[in-house]
Order: C-alpha cells, then sequence, then structure tokens
C-alpha cells in the first residue's frame, strides 16, 4: 500500500515534489515520501517531523543550526537520521516547503 | 526579494549527475573569506555532497585556537567595504577591530554561527578539515595550536587525493 497517499489526487505538490498545503500532511503520507527517499521513519524521526513542522506553523524560518539546538536531535544524528541533504529530506516528508536557508 | 525557492533551471540529462565532493581551498583569513569557505561547505553538506576543506597560507589562522574566532576584516585595501571611507581614516587603529564587531553583529542577526561552531556543524555533517603542511611549517604551527576538528597536516599531493574521482570540484579561495 505504500505510496497511495501520494497518489491521492486532492495531494498538491510542487514541482519539486513538496507538499503545498502543510495541513494536509499524515504520518502515513510521511512514510510514503520517506520510502520514496529509502527511508523507514523511527519514533525519531517523527520527533523531529512534528518540530519542524511545530516550527514552520510558527513561521520560523529553519536551519541545521537551529534543528541542532532543537533539544530533540544534534546535528550529527540529524544527518544520520535524514542522510543526502538532512533539512530537505526532512522538509519533504514533514510536508512544509523547501527550506529556504543557506546555512 | 529574489525568489530563492525556485528551482534553477537545470536539466540533467541521463548521463549527467549532481556533484559528488568538492575540495574548498581556503587561503586567506579574512573573516569574509574564511566565511565564504565555511558556508560552501557546509552547503555542500547540506545538499548531500561531500565536503572536504584544505587550509594554507593565512587561512590557517582560521583554523588555529586562538585565531579562528577573532578574525578580522580589511578596511584598508578593500574598496567595496565603506566606499566613501578614506582610506588613512580606515587605517586607523581600533577601526578594523570596529568594522569587524560590527560585521560579526550582522551575522549574529542572520543566525550565522561563529567559526568555531561552524566547523563542529561541519565535522557533525561529514565534512572533513585538513591543514596544509608547507604552510603550517612556514608558521610554525602544530597540530596542537589547531582547533579539534582539523583531521590532519597533509601534503598538497595528499589534498589532490582528496578531490580524487570524478563528479569532483575544487574550489579555490
Amino acid at each position: 500500500m505504500i505510496m497511495e497517499t501520494l497518489l491521492t489526487p486532492t495531494l498538491e505538490l510542487d514541482k519539486e515534489g513538496y507538499l503545498k498545503n502543510p495541513a494536509q500532511w499524515t504520518p502515513e503520507l510521511a512514510r510514503d515520501f520517506a520510502a520514496k527517499a529509502n527511508l523507514v521513519l523511527t519514533d525519531k524521526h517523527f520527533e523531529v517531523l512534528n518540530w519542524l513542522r511545530a516550527k514552520h506553523a510558527e513561521g520560523v524560518p529553519l536551519t541545521i543550526r537551529k534543528v541542532g539546538a532543537s533539544g530533540i536531535v544534534d546535528i550529527k544524528k540529524f544527518y544520520e537520521l535524514f542522510p543526502g541533504g538532512p533539512l530537505k529530506v526532512s522538509s519533504k516528508i514533514a510536508g512544509i516547503p523547501k527550506p529556504a536557508s543557506c546555512i | 526579494m529574489i525568489d530563492t525557492l525556485e528551482k534553477p533551471d537545470v536539466q540533467l540529462t541521463q548521463e549527467e549527475k549532481q556533484l559528488k565532493r568538492v575540495l574548498i581551498i581556503c587561503s586567506k583569513g579574512k573573516l569574509e573569506d574564511v566565511y565564504a569557505a565555511l558556508v560552501m561547505a557546509n552547503g555542500a553538506l547540506m545538499e548531500g555532497i561531500e565536503a572536504k576543506m584544505f587550509f594554507t597560507f593565512f587561512g590557517l589562522e582560521a583554523i588555529t585556537k586562538k585565531g579562528a574566532d577573532h578574525l578580522h576584516t580589511a578596511t584598508v585595501g578593500n574598496p567595496a567595504f565603506m566606499p566613501a571611507m578614506p582610506t588613512l581614516l580606515a587605517g586607523l587603529p581600533g577601526f578594523e577591530a570596529f568594522a569587524s564587531f560590527m560585521m560579526k553583529k550582522e551575522m549574529d542577526k542572520l543566525d550565522m554561527p561563529h567559526v568555531t561552531e561552524f566547523f563542529e556543524m561541519i565535522e557533525a555533517g561529514g565534512g572533513e578539515i585538513f591543514a596544509c603542511k608547507l604552510a603550517a611549517d612556514m608558521f610554525h604551527l602544530k597540530k596542537e595550536d589547531m582547533l579539534p576538528q582539523v583531521k590532519d597536516i597533509i601534503t598538497v599531493g595528499d589534498m589532490y587525493a582528496l578531490a580524487a574521482g570524478d563528479r569532483t570540484q575544487i574550489i579555490f579561495i
């Protein structure tokens, strides 16, 4: 059933595959996004995803440094959890826009 | 404001792949040059690109325990810095320290980490930091004078070995 939620016709993605409306996010959707990136989500992943979503909802611009100071993961662990560009990969899975940060 | 969210219009063909690795050589010790190197190395890691850094000549100052968090910007011989400022005034004692202080304050506003914290971030992201043997000998610097993130003091030949493989780019600052 993987990818099923990604095929939902009402789901709007931008041209890079980020969810346009964060309110449409569900944990199942996160698992499908993760599967596309060859990741299996653990509780720790979800802790990070929920933190990212909360900060995004508050309007805080996200950086790797801020994630490192979140108290949930340090930067090294963040890279381990979401390999290949952690902030971009995690933002996509968290259903929030592509981060516009340079740091 | 520039829309940074738009994907640059680069289409990779099937044979082309994204960069795999960058080697960033930093030969200068001015605040802005060192930050350019740090931002590019960290930025590469953020994109899933391997990053190696090689510090040589005055760039070595950035990886010393004493110097790393006390880098200055040049107020003399730097025409883009306050163009209306006469060179003679910009050279007054304390002016460079003041200008560097102001620049760091602006960087803090942008949530830019200090140099030592930047190195910690780069190491945590899997980046590797090296020092140039010839320059270290010249400035009488030893490994214990350098930040703990410095992996080794290496020769120019070792440096090229870091950039081995295709899809690698060398950036010189």
